[in-house]
């Protein structure tokens, strides 16, 4: 059955955007990540103009995102202090992606921006995940038991001044690195269409050694936030959001959501690692074939002008 | 589903624009030459959820009087419908060291964003290549500026356009499109794809007998979003700060009760 999306135009087979919603929030539910970094590629490939698919991908990662923040908050496996740094520094960067978002699509450069974005962003964070957990695997399997650092040794970054102390989360340093950090993530989050979960969870731990029970909470916490500010700023900005594609990407989504999470629960740890490595890599691969490959077709069309 | 609307207030237009021709023909003043008198299955395409394109049917009688000179030759109609004019840029990618970008691109200024040309047979059996620029019949005179048509850096883009917009079915030819129910009466069926924009289409409709143009008529439809689908853009782009609150509210609310149904302790 077709579905006519308003803002974007265009008639879609409602079937296979809920479909594609289930299987996104399957694995988003599996992982524990928001899945915006599958979704909006598989919307662009669709047909969505990128714009579209980017501003109302932000809209389906805040559901998703309150989803998974309320059930840390139950089990109090969520630091406010931190999420509220996080969260502060989330804006700005949103602030800016959007602004950054709007130029590049006057300038018609949006959709290289995004391709290239999604090469070298997912390429350097899907190698690095992926050289990291086959370390750990190939350690456990030979019986090495992984050096853990001692807790007196200290990042510079760490000491640097606009310092504060995170109970929660067993953290006391400068504020600059995380909110660094964040405003890194609401950047990209912005112009990309992700939460950028499967960046901020893992910075988290390495670079600040937050508990690994508070940190993916507090990461969806962050990122509920950041999305909700995206889906608002990119609504009054450019008029991107289509509410109806909105919403059958976050029935589906919270549909498949449920029963990744219980699938996710008979992964093991490093397996699971390797897993998402593999998949944020793919997703930077099939990007980077686009811009290497001769494309069948070298001539695309655009249509500029005022809507009516 | 009201999918079947289309063809069935077709066919009932169809009866009601003859009763309505067959009237024409007995009141109309007398003439010299051809006249050409067309109808509209409708002159408004209403989007709606279920919206997967649409169909329009023009109707057409030629008008002959006693005065009118005999023709040897049956009568050719071409139909030329045109979108509302926006500009498209056409972009080619090339090899820029490893990668493929988009290096050039040409402008078509105030292009209709729709394009059909129907005709009873194929253009080039109707009228001759000079009358063809002289009429601007054919889909490749539609989109040729005038003095231009010889440009040959242009033809690889104005190649790609057509081929482009032809797979988004937004540009058609139908050499057989137009068909004579009587010696004088014919109908065309105008297919619109979903992607086809809203806003006002021109139906041109010429009359030739042996390559000459006899006679030349317009008349026009609009494609509007209603109902939903225009409260939607409405609010999306007058009052967008409302609409991105909206579209925030339904999200956490949507999340808020996943958490309420699916609650696992």
């Amino acid at each position: 059955m077709h579905i006519y999306l308003p803002i974007a135009e265009m008639s879609v087979n409602m079937f296979t955007l809920l479909a594609m919603g289930a299987a996104v929030g399957f694995i988003s539910g599996m992982f524990g990540v928001g899945g915006g970094f599958l979704m909006t590629p598989l919307l662009i490939f669709l047909g969505i103009p990128p714009a579209i698919a980017v501003a109302t991908q932000a809209s389906q990662i805040t559901a998703s995102s309150v989803t998974g923040a309320l059930g840390y908050w139950r089990r109090k496996a969520l630091d406010f202090k931190l999420g509220g740094v996080l969260v502060a520094g989330g804006f700005v960067g949103t602030l800016l992606g959007v602004w950054f978002f709007n130029v590049m699509s006057r300038l018609g450069q949006l959709e290289f921006v995004i391709v290239v974005s999604y090469v070298t962003l997912f390429g350097i964070i899907g190698s690095l995940m992926l050289a990291e957990s086959l370390k750990t695997m190939w350690a456990t399997r030979r019986g090495v038991v992984p050096l853990s650092r001692r807790s007196g040794e200290h990042p510079w970054y760490l000491g640097l001044p606009w310092k504060m102390r995170f109970h929660r989360s067993k953290l006391y340093g400068s504020v600059i690195p995380i909110v660094t950090l964040a405003m890194l993530i609401g950047f990209a989050g912005a112009v990309l269409g992700i939460g950028g979960g499967f960046i901020l969870v893992p910075a988290l731990i390495y670079l600040f050694r937050i508990p690994a029970a508070v940190v993916v909470g507090t990461s969806l916490f962050q990122i509920l936030f950041t999305m909700m500010a995206a889906t608002l700023l990119h609504a009054f900005t450019n008029q991107s959001v289509d509410v109806v594609l909105a919403m059958l990407l976050i029935i589906g989504g919270v549909m498949g959501a449920q029963f990744g999470a219980r699938a996710g629960q008979n992964l093991k740890g490093e397996s699971f690692r390797l897993l998402l490595a593999i998949l944020v890599l793919g997703v930077g691969i099939r990007f980077a074939i686009d811009l290497v490959v001769r494309p069948q077709e070298p001539f695309s069309l655009v249509t500029v002008g005022a809507r009516p | 589903m009201t999918r079947t609307g289309p063809t069935r207030t077709a066919t009932s237009r169809l009866l009601l624009a003859a009763a309505a021709l067959a009237g024409l023909f007995a009141s109309l003043a007398p003439a010299a030459a051809e006249t050409l008198i067309l109808s509209l299955s409708t002159h408004r395409v209403s989007i709606t959820s279920t919206y997967t394109g649409s169909s329009i049917v023009v109707f057409g009688a030629i008008e002959r009087d006693e005065r009118t000179v005999a023709r040897a030759a049956p009568y050719d109609v071409v139909i030329t419908v045109r979108g509302p004019r926006r500009t498209t840029i056409v972009r080619e990618k090339e090899r820029v060291g490893p990668l493929w970008l988009n290096t050039s691109q040409r402008r078509f200024v105030d292009l209709p964003t729709y394009l059909a040309v129907l005709s009873s047979r194929p253009i080039d059996e109707i009228a001759g290549g000079a009358f063809l620029t002289r009429y601007r019949l054919g889909l490749g005179m539609q989109i040729t500026t005038p003095g231009m048509e010889h440009l040959t850096s242009e033809e690889p883009f104005r190649e790609a356009l057509l081929r482009l917009k032809n797979d988004q079915r937004l540009f058609a030819e139908e050499p057989r499109g137009v068909t004579f129910l009587t010696p004088s009466i014919f109908r065309a069926p105008i297919t619109l794809p979903a992607v086809a924009p809203t806003g006002n289409y021109d139906v041109e409709v010429a009359l030739f007998v042996d390559g000459a143009q006899l006679a030349r008529q317009t008349t026009n439809f609009e494609v509007v979003k209603t109902g939903f689908e225009q409260a939607t853009v409405t609010l999306a782009h007058d009052h967008a700060i409302f609409y991105g609150l909206g579209v925030v509210t339904m999200a956490v609310l949507f999340g808020w009760l996943a958490t309420i149904i699916f609650r696992r302790d």
